[in-house]
């Protein structure tokens, strides 16, 4: 059976953008929670700012728990979860909240990575000069790792986009879904081609425009 | 006034300094040496707390630093200035933006940051340099924006962690006359530490020699570079010092001159040149200088001349008896 192309289009033109809205959606709440967890990772790591061994611990053990459970059986795994704090388990929102969770967690092993690769010296130099903790890691860490961690956001920025087309398999909408159902499940590989055409332009608009931003950044 | 009393520091089991105590006193330059992992950098750091001592008390003007939290530390910490070898520049800042970053910390209003910040830059001669980035810059004039840096809060200290270590030797002298012109011109008092005794020689009005986490010696630069009493320290005086020949060099000397030879040490407040020349004529001795050298410490010059000695042999031997009974040292 094939697809019939007028109602086709503005299918997907629907599911594009709810790709956009989720994976951008779910890109600003991971990087702001990520970068949280990340910083509080990196400054309570032994011999750092504001070394504390049972915090790091913890965080350590978490994202540790977290990063290697595959999406898929994430997303059913925490459908009780998502159920109480959306109050549904399909949808879109539904979709939003299982990769937000998986997303944090990348997101603070990112920013911590690439705090570690900050030159001491610079730390050691601004607390010659007088600056506290906090101050540190936000006016000398977080902009000096800034560069990197554009690149870092924009790997999860990819990898969402890969998420986002799991999340549609769960009711969650947006291109993956359309690829699975009309593709997929009707054996449609013009479809199949369409959709993946359009997975592969938005992740390369999302990778152009990490570089460009990074780019800026490193004056490079 | 910078006082360190019995101060020791120690990683585990190792010892990095070890009862160390010295005072550094208001306004001139003094300069710490010793080789890598003689404690060096960990002393200068006690100097600021950015390393706590296990032992012993560091006072900066009568208070003691040693008890204070960090946060209490912070205050004080705004009246040391410090640089670095490697400069430590924060590269996500202009230049300007880098010489600021102190006096944004001390919670000054934005015009008057800016405006210190650029004056800051105009003593180092960097004005101009203001908009750019850190990597635009050479190695001295990266130095020099981290000097600005230190100096931007208008500090009474300054400490100075090998910052000519990574720079050529022209620019190193750049950088040490500007040392200079921080101490006279704005009466700020620098503890540099160093492994270079030539950066000692040229702007160090006292000195300390470190070995092994030990202070083997310490006191005015021209005495230890004329007088050195612990070997360590006559060492690294050699390194920089034409001091009396020795090895192929005396074996050269000898092949080439076949009468005696004495060597005689030229200090600023020694008579050489009469009292020699008067004890070689009353021996009627002649002499051919055949080796030497003489540069300046502080502003003083400092160092030996080998004569080579003509006449007869008991009139040489009186003469060496009389120059040995006059002076401590012996003909080479």
């Amino acid at each position: 059976m094939k697809v019939d192309w007028n109602v086709f289009w503005p299918k997907l033109a629907d599911a594009t953008g709810q790709t956009v809205y989720m994976v951008l959606v779910t890109l600003l709440l991971s990087s702001a929670l990520g970068l949280v967890f990340g910083l509080l990772l990196y400054a309570t790591r032994k011999g750092n700012l504001l070394q504390n061994r049972a915090v790091f611990s913890l965080l350590n053990l978490l994202i540790n728990l977290v990063r290697p459970v595959p999406f898929i059986i994430a997303i059913v795994a925490m459908a009780p979860l998502t159920r109480a704090v959306t109050g549904s388990m399909i949808g879109t929102e539904a979709a939003i909240f299982p990769m937000v969770v998986v997303a944090t967690f990348g997101v603070a092993r990112i920013v911590e990575n690439n705090l570690v690769a900050v030159e001491p010296g610079v730390i050691e130099a601004a607390r010659a000069m007088g600056a506290g903790p906090v101050r540190i890691i936000l006016t000398v860490l977080v902009p000096e790792a800034l560069g990197p961690l554009i690149l870092g956001l924009t790997f999860i920025l990819v990898a969402l986009i890969d998420f986002s087309a799991v999340a549609g398999t769960v009711g969650g909408g947006g291109v993956g879904n359309l690829a699975m159902t009309y593709g997929y499940l009707r054996f449609d590989t013009s479809v199949m081609v369409v959709t993946v055409a359009v997975l592969i332009a938005l992740v390369q608009i999302a990778q152009l425009t990490g570089n460009l931003l990074a780019r800026k950044v490193l004056r490079r | 006034m910078i006082e360190l009393v019995e101060v020791s520091k120690e990683y585990g089991d190792f010892r990095a300094l070890d009862r160390v105590s010295l005072t550094v006193p208001d306004g001139g330059i003094f300069g710490v040496i010793g080789h890598s992992g003689a404690g060096k950098s960990t002393l200068l750091r006690l100097i600021n707390q950015l390393e706590r001592p296990t032992g012993g008390s560091v006072r900066l003007n009568g208070t003691e630093l040693t008890g204070l939290s960090e946060r209490q530390l912070r205050a004080h910490r705004r009246e040391i200035g410090m640089v670095f070898q490697q400069f430590n520049l924060f590269r996500s800042r202009t230049v300007l933006g880098n010489v600021a970053y102190p006096l944004g910390l001390a919670g000054l209003p934005r015009p008057v940051v800016r405006q210190r910040a650029l004056e800051a830059l105009e003593f180092v001669g960097l004005g101009e340099y203001a908009k750019r980035h850190p990597e635009q810059l050479s190695g001295g004039q990266r130095q020099r924006v981290g000097i600005a840096r230190a100096l931007a809060n208008s500090p009474k200290v300054l400490l100075s962690d090998e910052a000519t270590s990574a720079l050529d030797p022209e620019t190193t002298l750049e950088v040490l006359d500007l040392f200079r012109r921080i101490n006279t011109e704005l009466g700020v008092t620098i503890v540099l530490i160093t492994h270079e005794m030539d950066v000692l020689r040229r702007i160090c009005d006292r000195v300390a020699v470190l070995d092994s986490g030990r202070l083997v010696e310490t006191g005015d630069a021209y005495r230890v570079f004329a007088r050195p009493r612990h070997p360590t320290t006559a060492a690294f005086v050699r390194s920089v010092l034409p001091d009396r020949p020795a090895g192929a060099t005396l074996e050269r000397l000898r092949g080439r001159n076949s009468g005696r030879l004495l060597t005689v040490p030229f200090t600023h407040d020694g008579d050489l040149g009469r009292g020699l020349s008067r004890l070689l004529r009353e021996h009627r001795l002649d002499f051919s200088l055949v080796h030497g050298g003489i540069s300046e410490v502080g502003a003083l010059p400092l160092g030996s001349l080998t004569i080579e000695l003509h006449g007869e042999e008991a009139d040489l031997t009186a003469f060496l008896a009389a120059w040995a009974s006059r002076s401590e040292v012996p003909a080479a």
